[in-house]
Protein backbone atom coordinates (compact mmCIF):
# COMPACT_ATOMS: atom_id res chain seq x y z
CA UNK A 1 0.00 0.00 0.00
CA UNK A 2 1.39 3.36 -0.97
CA UNK A 3 1.82 5.96 1.72
CA UNK A 4 -0.51 8.92 1.39
CA UNK A 5 0.61 12.48 2.02
CA UNK A 6 -1.25 15.77 2.20
CA UNK A 7 -1.84 17.08 -1.31
CA UNK A 8 -1.78 13.63 -2.96
CA UNK A 9 -4.55 12.70 -5.34
CA UNK A 10 -6.21 9.34 -4.77
CA UNK A 11 -6.86 7.04 -7.70
CA UNK A 12 -9.88 8.39 -9.56
CA UNK A 13 -12.90 6.35 -10.57
CA UNK A 14 -14.74 6.80 -13.86
CA UNK A 15 -18.00 4.93 -14.35
CA UNK A 16 -20.89 5.22 -16.77
CA UNK A 17 -23.92 3.58 -15.12
CA UNK A 18 -26.07 1.84 -17.72
CA UNK A 19 -29.78 2.65 -17.97
CA UNK A 20 -30.74 -0.27 -15.70
CA UNK A 21 -28.41 0.60 -12.81
CA UNK A 22 -31.15 2.53 -10.92
CA UNK A 23 -33.40 -0.54 -11.17
CA UNK A 24 -30.66 -2.83 -9.87
CA UNK A 25 -29.75 -0.35 -7.12
CA UNK A 26 -33.45 -0.13 -6.17
CA UNK A 27 -33.64 -3.92 -5.96
CA UNK A 28 -30.44 -4.14 -3.92
CA UNK A 29 -31.41 -1.43 -1.44
CA UNK A 30 -35.22 -1.36 -1.45
CA UNK A 31 -35.39 2.30 -2.56
CA UNK A 32 -38.02 2.17 -5.31
CA UNK A 33 -38.76 5.91 -5.45
CA UNK A 34 -40.24 6.22 -8.98
CA UNK A 35 -38.09 9.26 -9.86
CA UNK A 36 -35.22 6.76 -10.18
CA UNK A 37 -36.90 4.01 -12.19
CA UNK A 38 -39.78 5.55 -14.14
CA UNK A 39 -38.72 8.24 -16.68
CA UNK A 40 -42.34 9.26 -17.34
CA UNK A 41 -43.00 9.78 -13.63
CA UNK A 42 -39.73 11.73 -13.35
CA UNK A 43 -40.79 14.04 -16.20
CA UNK A 44 -44.21 14.50 -14.62
CA UNK A 45 -42.52 15.96 -11.50
CA UNK A 46 -40.32 18.27 -13.56
CA UNK A 47 -37.13 16.27 -13.94
CA UNK A 48 -35.46 15.73 -17.33
CA UNK A 49 -35.73 11.95 -16.90
CA UNK A 50 -35.03 9.33 -14.27
CA UNK A 51 -32.14 10.27 -12.03
CA UNK A 52 -29.55 8.21 -10.19
CA UNK A 53 -30.02 7.58 -6.47
CA UNK A 54 -27.92 10.09 -4.51
CA UNK A 55 -26.86 7.28 -2.17
CA UNK A 56 -25.66 5.28 -5.18
CA UNK A 57 -23.30 8.14 -6.07
CA UNK A 58 -22.30 8.37 -2.39
CA UNK A 59 -21.58 4.63 -2.64
CA UNK A 60 -19.20 5.34 -5.52
CA UNK A 61 -17.54 8.03 -3.38
CA UNK A 62 -17.15 5.47 -0.55
CA UNK A 63 -15.75 2.87 -2.97
CA UNK A 64 -13.21 5.36 -4.37
CA UNK A 65 -12.22 6.46 -0.86
CA UNK A 66 -11.79 2.88 0.40
CA UNK A 67 -9.81 2.21 -2.78
CA UNK A 68 -7.13 4.54 -1.43
CA UNK A 69 -6.75 2.05 1.44
CA UNK A 70 -6.54 -0.99 -0.83
CA UNK A 71 -10.31 -1.53 -0.72
CA UNK A 72 -10.31 -2.67 2.92
CA UNK A 73 -13.89 -2.10 4.16
CA UNK A 74 -12.54 -1.49 7.71
CA UNK A 75 -10.47 1.47 6.53
CA UNK A 76 -13.36 3.88 5.92
CA UNK A 77 -14.18 5.33 9.34
CA UNK A 78 -16.48 8.13 8.28
CA UNK A 79 -17.92 9.79 5.21
CA UNK A 80 -19.83 13.03 5.10
CA UNK A 81 -21.32 14.41 1.87
CA UNK A 82 -23.54 17.17 0.57
CA UNK A 83 -25.76 16.40 -2.40
CA UNK A 84 -25.62 19.38 -4.73
CA UNK A 85 -27.17 18.21 -7.96
CA UNK A 86 -28.76 15.34 -9.77
CA UNK A 87 -27.03 12.86 -11.99
CA UNK A 88 -28.23 10.62 -14.75
CA UNK A 89 -27.71 7.10 -16.08
CA UNK A 90 -25.75 6.64 -19.32
CA UNK A 91 -23.47 9.61 -18.59
CA UNK A 92 -19.98 9.29 -17.17
CA UNK A 93 -19.39 10.05 -13.49
CA UNK A 94 -15.88 10.92 -12.31
CA UNK A 95 -14.89 10.60 -8.65
CA UNK A 96 -11.70 12.38 -7.62
CA UNK A 97 -10.14 12.97 -4.24
CA UNK A 98 -7.28 14.81 -2.61
CA UNK A 99 -5.63 14.09 0.71
CA UNK A 100 -6.12 17.11 2.98
CA UNK A 101 -4.55 15.81 6.16
CA UNK A 102 -2.58 12.94 7.67
CA UNK A 103 -2.44 12.37 11.42
CA UNK A 104 -0.95 9.11 12.62
CA UNK A 105 -2.97 6.32 10.96
CA UNK A 106 -5.77 8.70 9.97
CA UNK A 107 -5.95 10.10 6.47
CA UNK A 108 -8.56 12.72 5.55
CA UNK A 109 -9.61 12.93 1.90
CA UNK A 110 -11.71 15.59 0.20
CA UNK A 111 -13.79 13.93 -2.53
CA UNK A 112 -15.85 15.23 -5.47
CA UNK A 113 -18.30 13.37 -7.72
CA UNK A 114 -18.85 15.13 -11.03
CA UNK A 115 -20.95 14.47 -14.11
CA UNK A 116 -20.17 16.80 -17.00
CA UNK A 117 -19.94 20.31 -15.56
CA UNK A 118 -22.01 19.46 -12.52
CA UNK A 119 -20.42 18.60 -9.18
CA UNK A 120 -23.20 16.36 -7.87
CA UNK A 121 -21.41 15.63 -4.60
CA UNK A 122 -18.92 18.05 -3.15
CA UNK A 123 -17.58 18.98 0.24
CA UNK A 124 -17.34 15.24 0.79
CA UNK A 125 -14.94 14.29 3.56
CA UNK A 126 -13.73 10.73 3.99
CA UNK A 127 -11.64 9.65 6.97
CA UNK A 128 -9.54 6.54 6.41
CA UNK A 129 -7.64 4.59 9.02
CA UNK A 130 -4.64 2.94 7.44
CA UNK A 131 -2.58 0.86 9.85
CA UNK A 132 1.18 0.93 9.25
CA UNK A 133 2.67 -1.86 7.16
CA UNK B 1 -46.25 29.25 7.34
CA UNK B 2 -44.00 28.58 10.31
CA UNK B 3 -41.92 25.45 10.19
CA UNK B 4 -43.36 22.72 12.39
CA UNK B 5 -40.74 21.63 14.90
CA UNK B 6 -42.81 19.37 17.20
CA UNK B 7 -40.75 16.31 16.26
CA UNK B 8 -37.42 17.68 17.52
CA UNK B 9 -36.08 15.29 20.15
CA UNK B 10 -38.52 12.54 19.21
CA UNK B 11 -37.34 8.91 18.87
CA UNK B 12 -39.04 6.21 16.85
CA UNK B 13 -39.16 2.45 17.40
CA UNK B 14 -36.00 0.49 16.67
CA UNK B 15 -35.85 -1.50 13.42
CA UNK B 16 -34.22 -4.94 13.22
CA UNK B 17 -32.51 -6.21 10.07
CA UNK B 18 -30.74 -9.54 9.66
CA UNK B 19 -27.75 -9.30 7.31
CA UNK B 20 -27.83 -11.83 4.46
CA UNK B 21 -24.96 -12.70 2.15
CA UNK B 22 -27.07 -12.58 -1.01
CA UNK B 23 -28.19 -9.01 -0.29
CA UNK B 24 -24.51 -8.09 0.15
CA UNK B 25 -23.79 -9.79 -3.20
CA UNK B 26 -26.55 -7.79 -4.95
CA UNK B 27 -25.21 -4.57 -3.46
CA UNK B 28 -21.55 -5.13 -4.41
CA UNK B 29 -22.60 -6.26 -7.90
CA UNK B 30 -24.47 -3.04 -8.66
CA UNK B 31 -21.71 -0.92 -7.10
CA UNK B 32 -18.97 -2.75 -9.00
CA UNK B 33 -17.06 -3.63 -5.82
CA UNK B 34 -14.98 -6.72 -6.50
CA UNK B 35 -13.22 -7.45 -3.19
CA UNK B 36 -13.78 -11.19 -2.43
CA UNK B 37 -14.33 -10.45 1.30
CA UNK B 38 -17.87 -9.37 0.31
CA UNK B 39 -18.85 -12.69 -1.33
CA UNK B 40 -16.51 -15.43 -0.09
CA UNK B 41 -16.58 -16.51 3.57
CA UNK B 42 -13.11 -18.06 3.41
CA UNK B 43 -11.60 -14.87 1.97
CA UNK B 44 -13.44 -12.78 4.58
CA UNK B 45 -12.19 -14.93 7.46
CA UNK B 46 -8.65 -14.95 6.07
CA UNK B 47 -8.81 -11.14 6.14
CA UNK B 48 -9.86 -11.20 9.81
CA UNK B 49 -13.64 -10.79 9.52
CA UNK B 50 -16.13 -12.98 11.42
CA UNK B 51 -17.96 -13.82 8.15
CA UNK B 52 -18.70 -12.33 4.72
CA UNK B 53 -18.52 -8.59 5.39
CA UNK B 54 -20.76 -5.82 4.04
CA UNK B 55 -19.21 -2.73 2.45
CA UNK B 56 -19.62 0.40 4.61
CA UNK B 57 -22.38 1.91 2.46
CA UNK B 58 -24.52 -1.24 2.91
CA UNK B 59 -25.75 0.84 5.86
CA UNK B 60 -28.42 2.19 3.51
CA UNK B 61 -29.91 -1.31 3.26
CA UNK B 62 -30.15 -2.15 6.95
CA UNK B 63 -31.17 1.30 8.17
CA UNK B 64 -33.75 2.21 5.49
CA UNK B 65 -36.52 0.44 7.39
CA UNK B 66 -35.85 2.65 10.40
CA UNK B 67 -36.06 5.89 8.42
CA UNK B 68 -39.31 5.13 6.54
CA UNK B 69 -41.69 5.68 9.49
CA UNK B 70 -39.77 8.82 10.47
CA UNK B 71 -40.29 10.57 7.15
CA UNK B 72 -43.98 9.61 7.04
CA UNK B 73 -44.70 10.62 10.67
CA UNK B 74 -47.52 13.24 10.64
CA UNK B 75 -45.69 15.09 13.43
CA UNK B 76 -42.78 15.64 11.04
CA UNK B 77 -45.17 16.82 8.30
CA UNK B 78 -42.59 16.35 5.56
CA UNK B 79 -43.48 18.01 2.26
CA UNK B 80 -42.16 15.32 -0.08
CA UNK B 81 -42.92 17.27 -3.27
CA UNK B 82 -40.40 19.96 -2.24
CA UNK B 83 -37.91 17.70 -0.43
CA UNK B 84 -34.38 16.84 -1.47
CA UNK B 85 -31.77 14.72 0.26
CA UNK B 86 -29.32 17.47 1.23
CA UNK B 87 -26.59 15.73 3.13
CA UNK B 88 -25.51 12.50 4.69
CA UNK B 89 -22.91 11.46 7.20
CA UNK B 90 -21.89 8.04 8.45
CA UNK B 91 -19.40 7.13 11.16
CA UNK B 92 -18.62 3.42 11.12
CA UNK B 93 -17.63 1.18 13.99
CA UNK B 94 -17.63 -2.61 14.20
CA UNK B 95 -17.85 -4.21 10.70
CA UNK B 96 -21.23 -5.68 9.66
CA UNK B 97 -21.13 -9.34 8.65
CA UNK B 98 -23.52 -11.86 7.15
CA UNK B 99 -25.69 -13.30 9.94
CA UNK B 100 -25.52 -10.18 12.12
CA UNK B 101 -28.75 -8.79 13.56
CA UNK B 102 -28.58 -5.00 13.30
CA UNK B 103 -30.90 -2.81 15.37
CA UNK B 104 -31.31 0.79 14.22
CA UNK B 105 -32.92 3.50 16.34
CA UNK B 106 -33.89 6.82 14.70
CA UNK B 107 -34.38 10.21 16.32
CA UNK B 108 -34.93 13.80 15.22
CA UNK B 109 -31.96 15.98 16.04
CA UNK B 110 -33.13 19.33 14.73
CA UNK B 111 -35.58 21.10 12.43
CA UNK B 112 -34.76 24.66 11.48
CA UNK B 113 -35.30 27.27 8.81
CA UNK B 114 -32.51 28.91 6.87
CA UNK B 115 -32.70 31.01 3.70
CA UNK B 116 -36.34 30.06 3.16
CA UNK B 117 -35.61 26.37 3.37
CA UNK B 118 -36.52 23.86 6.04
CA UNK B 119 -33.69 21.65 7.30
CA UNK B 120 -34.68 18.33 8.87
CA UNK B 121 -31.82 16.55 10.59
CA UNK B 122 -32.32 12.96 11.75
CA UNK B 123 -29.92 10.58 13.44
CA UNK B 124 -29.80 6.81 13.48
CA UNK B 125 -27.66 4.62 15.68
CA UNK B 126 -27.18 1.00 14.64
CA UNK B 127 -25.86 -1.73 16.94
CA UNK B 128 -25.24 -5.42 16.33
CA UNK B 129 -26.44 -8.45 18.31
CA UNK B 130 -23.54 -8.01 20.78
CA UNK B 131 -24.44 -4.38 21.44
CA UNK B 132 -21.44 -3.07 19.50
CA UNK B 133 -22.14 0.14 17.57
CA UNK B 134 -21.75 -0.40 13.82
CA UNK B 135 -22.77 3.03 12.56
CA UNK B 136 -23.89 6.48 13.65
CA UNK B 137 -25.69 8.28 10.83
CA UNK B 138 -26.91 11.82 10.26
CA UNK B 139 -29.53 12.31 7.53
CA UNK B 140 -30.34 15.85 6.35
CA UNK B 141 -33.41 16.54 4.23
CA UNK B 142 -34.07 19.98 2.82
CA UNK B 143 -37.53 21.31 1.94
CA UNK B 144 -37.71 24.30 -0.37
CA UNK B 145 -40.10 27.19 0.13
CA UNK B 146 -41.14 26.92 3.76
Amino acid sequence: MSELNTGDSIEELKVTPDKYVPHRYAGATGDFNPIHIDPEFAKMVGLPGSILHGLYVMGLVAKTSAGAAGGDPRALKSLSVQFRGMSFPEQEITITGEVTGVEGDQVTVDVVAAQGDSQVIRNATAVLEIPPG
Amino acid sequence: MALKTDAVGKSWPAFDYEIGREKIREYVNVMGIDNPVHVDAAAAKAAGFRNIVAPPMFVVVYSAGAMGPVLFDPEVEMNFAAMVHGGQEFQWGEPVCSGDLITTTPSCKEIYEKDGKGFYVFETVSVNQDGAQVVHATWTNIVRGV
